[in-house]
């Protein structure tokens, strides 16, 4: 499999605590990568480090490299604002804009690029909630406020709005930790489905989700990696101890 | 159409939306340029800060070269003669804020704990809002009711009592006139009430409410709550918010100078006219003639700078105080 | 305890209920149509109106707001959105802190020195730069109070899209706080349209109608007070009417700012 991301001793601060500790992976194209972990041991924090949205907290510091494609990300040429609109993301908490519509929330990213034209914005809309699985519901009240879905439709929506500027991958931070089961399986379908256009990382605490959906998988461990193999082989043989005690669900 | 262009136009029309949005990224000196923008505007605010300050002292440097400490202790104000002594204002800018605090402060605690205590939801918030309107009233409002309300209420309500059975002391002595020292006390205590009143609010608010709950399971009264955990713990909050209603009622202008009398002496009577800092500013300044006149009211306005400077940066430290030790209370 | 509790707060409603009633009482029969179109009557005439001072009050609200809301509400920006710890942002709040807390006269002194001592007259414009000062830590405070009610996930799910920051101030973090920040700049207005003070060294006053802003200006608070020191009734009369007038505007803006305020936590909720 042709490779899209590659870390190189990636190491990350949050003020004096150090998360990550030394992270070299790969990710694949169109495949979905999990990071599974307990609690505290860095994943959010390394796929907020693929896009560089770590650094916009104040007080942290990434150290080591980061290539996409050819491209370190940390080079000084690169610019995060540009790099970002190439890596979506989407957070644990859905957070569609509130002061915007359906239609705007989806529209807002394209629109903040300078895209004005009425039928480009109107096909890009259709098109990303089509792919987010959303059309179906929400065709007939585009003008409504955003946060007037439900929680699951409203995380729905935020895939939308991340697809719709394109990105080749994406970035799943817990997608559906804050959903009930029926969005959870949702959005689990539509990673699958997606990952044919798109490359997806995904956080999750939930190893079933990982193994569910995931084609790799990775372990962290208090901000290191553990082990990262193909999701069938970790799951059914694990090669280290303490990937074994934590799938096995002796702690975390 | 030449076919250079032609083939632009294809490119484009063929180029995804995706390379637009690459390409579009536009502006992108904004993204400091927006930036420093905002910089500049919070270093406008410094500079005129420090402008403030180099003005007020250049130009009262005349006077305190030629009266030095003199100044803040000479009763002597005669514009005519070319003496200048802040004595009789700096008196009455204290006195008249004492008066008014001493009046505002109990009420305004008060009406706190009533707010955030006692009151039933229904009432609470038409009470504070109206509590809040006294705070939105212009001060010259306050001064033109008080001339022509006030200063009559008190002279035959207060004045003419007190001085029919007391006036043998010197406290109560002379003509009850209305307009003076108790009366300005009096409109800067209903002046500054709403302002001690939301501080002292906000203080009794991060009172912990496992202390009060605490103390209540213990089979505490609400009173004894009131008197053995909020006030003790809220008390240096409770005096930051005093001291910051002081020092709005020493800088208050308008309505003192139309309730004090605007007399330059100094009087034990609390009936008696007398002038204030501020007042006589907003009084004579636009008549000093000559420069020495003009840089004494500077003066003065440079020392009510220099004591409301102190006293603001006293009283938030001391609400700070209670702040930070809410925060303790409740890890702790 | 309550009944000690509940006097003392009836006690501070007695004055405001004293003070509008009065005012409402004294200034509502001096209000007329040439209350609000006329110039002041000359000395011991009857009639006239304070036009002027109604026109003044606003030109001067007028020129604080243009200088002192861009201030305000870009170093609130800054101190949220760019640089909310550090030295530079502290010494800003605490030169916020200690203006509030200045006497307006104070501030009107330096207006003088600043812009009238070197032009040599009064003028509108230096009247409406002491309001400004007046009003950009109100402003400023509030603003940044309320862009830190902002949540955070709405700027990163704006910069996961690849939204620069200073869009995502613009397009989503304003729009989204817009109704708290006017209620700020509303009760800001509100504040300096009563000051009095600070104008009597600055804008003086003017008996005529103006027409350029580098001479004197009316406003009602002047006019209000120079009405009230005189002899005459008739002038009395008017400064309650003025007095009338003032306060209607004030409480007028104070309401309405306080329920944009209202509507929107309802909208949260």
């Amino acid at each position: 499999m042709a490779q899209r991301m590659r870390t190189e001793n990636l190491k990350a601060w949050y003020g004096m605590n150090q998360i990550l500790k030394g992270i070299t992976m790969d990710i694949e194209k169109n495949a979905i990568t999990a990071i599974i972990g307990p609690s505290g041991c860095g994943k959010s924090t390394f796929i907020r480090c693929l896009n560089r949205m770590h650094e916009v907290n104040e007080g942290t510091r990434v150290e080591g490299k980061v290539w996409f494609e050819d491209q370190d990300i940390y080079a000084q040429s690169i610019d995060p604002v540009e790099l970002r609109s190439r890596i979506g993301m989407v957070f644990q908490k859905p957070n569609p804009f509130p002061t915007m519509s359906i239609f705007e929330n989806v529209a807002a990213g394209l629109r903040l690029h300078g895209i004005r034209r009425t039928s480009e914005l109107n096909d890009a809309v259709e098109e990303s909630l089509q792919m987010a699985g959303l059309w179906n519901e929400v065709k007939d009240r585009l003008q409504h406020p955003g946060v007037s879905l439900s929680g699951g439709q409203q995380q729905r929506l935020c895939i939308a709005r991340a697809l719709a500027v394109k990105p080749e991958i994406l970035l799943m931070d817990e997608p559906a930790s804050a959903l009930d089961p029926v969005s959870t399986g949702h959005i689990e379908d539509l990673a699958i489905k997606l990952k044919h256009q798109v490359t997806i990382v995904i956080v999750t605490h939930n190893l079933h989700q990982a193994a569910r959906i995931s084609d790799r998988t990775a372990f962290f461990l208090s901000g290191d990696l553990i082990e990262y193999d193909n999701t069938k082989d970790m799951f059914i043989s694990p090669s280290d101890k303490r990937t074994n005690d934590y799938i096995s669900g002796r702690f975390g | 159409m030449n076919s250079h262009a032609q083939l632009q136009t294809e490119v484009q029309q063929n180029a995804s939306l995706q390379q637009k949005i690459y390409q579009k990224r536009r502006f992108r000196w904004m993204d400091h340029g927006f930036k420093w923008l905002t910089f500049s505007f919070g270093c406008i605010i410094l500079i005129m800060f420090v402008w403030i300050i180099l003005e007020l002292t250049n130009e009262s440097k005349q006077s305190i070269s030629k009266f030095g400490l003199g100044f803040i202790f000479s009763q002597d104000w005669n514009p005519v003669k070319g003496e200048f002594g802040a004595l009789p204002f700096i008196y009455g800018t204290i006195v008249s804020s004492l008066i008014a605090i001493i009046i505002a402060a109990p009420i305004s605690i008060g009406i706190a704990l009533f707010l955030n205590e006692m009151a039933p939801k229904w009432l609470k918030q038409p009470v504070a809002f109206m509590i809040e309107l006294l705070a939105a009233i212009p001060s010259i409002l306050y001064g033109l009711w008080g001339l022509f309300v006030m200063v009559p209420f008190i002279r035959d309500w207060l004045q003419k009592p007190i001085s029919k059975y007391l006036g043998g002391f010197p406290l109560f002595s002379g003509a009850p006139i209305g307009l003076g020292m108790l009366t300005a006390g009096i409109l800067l205590a209903i002046m500054i009430i709403p302002i001690i009143t939301a501080l002292a609010r906000d203080v009794i608010r991060v009172v912990p409410t496992l202390q009060k709950e605490g103390y209540l399971a213990l089979g505490a009264t609400k009173w004894e709550v009131i008197w053995k955990i909020i006030l003790p713990f809220a008390r240096p909050g409770i005096l930051g918010a005093c001291i910051l209603g002081l020092g709005r009622a020493l800088g208050e202008t308008m309505a003192v100078t139309m309730v004090i009398g605007n007399r330059a002496e100094i009087k034990a009577s609390l009936f008696a006219p007398g002038h204030s800092m501020a007042a006589v500013i907003a009084n004579e300044f636009t008549e000093a003639t000559d420069d020495i006149y003009l840089s004494s009211l500077i003066e003065i306005g440079l020392l009510l700078f220099l004591v409301t400077f102190v006293l603001n940066a006293g009283a938030r430290f001391l609400i700070w105080t209670v702040a930070k030790g809410s925060k303790g209370g409740v890890k702790g | 305890m309550l009944v000690i509790v509940v006097l003392l707060t009836s006690l501070a409603l007695i004055p405001l209920i004293s003070i509008l009633s009065y005012i409402i009482y004294k200034g509502a029969p001096a209000i007329n149509l040439d209350f609000f179109t006329k110039l002041p009557a000359a000395v011991g005439e009857t009639g006239g109106g304070i036009g002027n001072s109604i026109v003044g009050t606003f030109v001067l609200i007028l020129i604080a707001s243009c200088v002192g809301l861009p201030v305000g509400i870009m170093a609130a920006i800054y101190l949220n959105e760019y640089m909310p710890k550090g030295m530079y942002s502290s010494t800003i709040r605490f030169v916020i802190d200690v203006l509030l807390g200045i006497p307006s006269v104070v501030i009107g002194i330096f207006a003088y020195l600043a812009f009238v001592k070197p032009i040599g007259h009064f003028s509108a414009w230096s009247g409406g730069l002491a309001l400004a000062i007046i009003m950009i830590p109100i402003v400023t405070r509030s603003t940044e109070e309320i862009l830190r009610l902002t949540p955070n996930s709405m700027r990163e799910g704006s910069y996961a899209l690849g939204i620069s920051k200073w869009r995502t101030i613009l397009h989503i973090v304003l729009p989204y706080s817009i109704k708290g920040i006017v209620t700020g700049i509303m009760l800001g207005i509100a504040r300096v349209a009563g000051e009095t003070a600070p104008l009597l060294l600055t804008a003086f006053g003017n008996h005529f109608w103006n027409t350029s802003i580098s001479e004197p200006i009316a406003s009602l608070p002047a006019q209000i007070f120079e009405y009230a020191k005189s002899p005459f009734d008739d002038w009395i009369q008017k400064a309650w009417g003025a007095a009338f007038v003032l306060i209607m505007l004030v409480l007028l803006i104070n309401i309405a700012a306080r329920s944009l305020t209202r509507s929107r936590l309802k909208n949260v909720d």
